[in-house]
């Protein structure tokens, strides 16, 4: 019996949606650590049963939970990321150096072969690694090695939001930083190269085509095509095929090319989904319209999708980590909203509906396909 | 030397205890020594109050007893005798902020 598992982190609390391959009804299980900011909540490849989440809370700081039974009970474990040696400065909102501090886990992404590994990336940026399912963390720290003195924080912190492991080279991984850039390693974290060439940030940095400090907002890559990535970057959607060394803009008929998710279709490679937003200083959809924008090409035609969604005095949010894909026959795509809503398609994105309506913001968004 | 110490809502529900948790304090009692207890009874609070490795106090965490604020206290003063003698709760507050 098929089924999926959107695994939805909130301002509030953590909420497990589980439905059959037909996705028609959902039951919907949380809030899971009630109040507390849930950055992102993930299950492992090779064990659907494990589950981690990143809860956070100004107050009291960082923990990280695991569930070994798809997210009914959980326990805590490890919470303690330290940085590698002295940690050094990076640039702070002002231009002036600032010193490393850990603040919270935005993305806890697990292993493609063993539950017990995991990656996770970090605000202030870094990558840390557990081999133990959480009992400890230690930092990969040649990544802030690449010019991380020049990295910079966005608006929502200098948060490392993005890994993407390769199921065909297991040393490689690309992950993005806002607003550090996005990068590329091929023995497993020792090495890290900036992936910018092609990259323009003229609003955003003096020199547009900076190595570093570009505003990366999400990248997402086909598992059948690992060297082709697409890019929602602040401003711009782009696209490399030849694994982040160079890039070409694909934003092409798009009512505006700001936005924050990008992800890609279970079964077509070239399809490539992408929630519009007005500008970085109005963050809704242009004309109250939610709108997920569609290209079957890889970029630069697109359409818009908007059966079920609404099309009038929408001003929601959709976060960098708060759209994915089911890998069912009928590719599902889910995305949830600042709203609160969370929005299924079963059909490619053809139809949309809600899932839940009135959670609290949703922060990310992610999915299991249970086989 | 029995210590009650109360928690804030996040903490007890992170802790799995209800109402006030007792520890039993050796030496002088002091909000370090007391922390040094919950922490050694309930390790997943490592982290939430005070740091890992510093041990200061995190920002928005606050210690009140016997009517008094003493996060500004250094961390190995000895409590009052009312705290020590298990008369008195210390209390870890989450500050008020936020909204």
């Amino acid at each position: 019996m098929s089924g999926v598992r959107v695994l939805v982190g909130t301002k509030k609390g953590a909420f497990v949606l589980t439905s059959d391959g037909k996705r028609k009804s959902w039951d919907v299980a949380g809030p899971h650590f009630a109040g507390w900011e849930m950055y992102h909540v993930s299950g492992s490849p090779a064990d659907p049963n494990r589950l981690y989440a990143s809860q956070t809370s100004g107050w009291f700081g960082q923990v990280i939970q695991r569930s070994n039974d798809g997210g009914k009970t959980w326990e805590p474990v490890d919470n303690k990321f330290a940085y590698d040696g002295v940690p050094g400065t990076h640039k702070w909102y002002d231009g002036t150096q600032h010193p490393w501090e850990f603040k919270r886990v935005w993305r806890l992404e697990p292993s493609l072969t063993d539950p017990d590994t995991v990656f996770a990336g970090v605000e202030d940026a870094a990558m840390f690694k557990t081999t133990d399912g959480g009992k400890s963390w230690a930092e990969l720290p040649a990544l802030r090695t690449v010019k991380g003195d020049l990295w910079q924080p966005g608006a929502g912190g200098l948060g490392l939001h993005t890994i993407l492991l390769d199921k065909t080279k297991p040393g490689r991984m690309y992950i993005a930083i806002s607003a550090g850039g996005a990068f590329r390693t091929e023995d497993g974290g020792k090495s890290w190269k900036a992936m910018s060439k092609g990259l323009l940030s003229k609003y955003e940095l003096p020199d547009p085509a900076a190595e570093v400090g570009h505003c990366v907002h999400c990248i997402a890559m086909h598992p059948s095509k690992p060297n082709t990535l697409f890019m929602q970057k602040h401003w711009d959607v782009m696209r490399s095929d030849d694994a982040g060394e160079t890039w070409r803009e694909i934003s092409g008929d798009l009512p505006t090319d700001f936005g924050f998710p990008i992800t890609v279709h279970a079964h077509e490679p070239e399809t490539v989904y992408v929630v519009p937003i007005k500008s970085d200083s109005e963050h809704y959809p242009p004309e109250g319209k939610l709108r997920v924008y569609r290209s079957r090409t890889g970029g630069d035609k697109w359409e818009a999708l908007t059966n079920g969604l609404p099309q009038q005095d929408c001003y929601v949010n959709v976060l960098r980590t708060a759209m994915a894909i089911d890998t069912l026959d009928d590719c599902g795509v889910y995305f949830g909203t600042t709203g609160g809503q969370v929005y299924a398609s079963a059909d490619s994105g053809d139809h949309w509906a809600p899932i839940v309506r009135d959670l609290p913001a949703v922060l990310s968004v992610s999915v299991q396909t249970l086989k | 030397m029995t210590i009650r110490v109360t928690l804030p809502y996040h903490l007890r529900n992170l802790a799995r205890v209800d109402g006030e948790v007792t520890l039993d304090v050796q030496g002088p009692v002091s909000v370090r020594s007391v922390l040094d207890a919950l922490e050694a009874r309930h390790p997943m609070l490592r982290g939430t109050i005070r740091d890992h490795d510093t041990l200061k106090r995190r920002a928005f965490v606050r210690f009140f007893a016997c009517g008094e604020d003493l996060s500004l206290e250094p961390a190995e003063a000895e409590l009052p005798k009312a705290v020590a003698e298990g008369r008195e709760p210390l209390m870890v507050v989450g500050a008020m902020a936020g909204g």
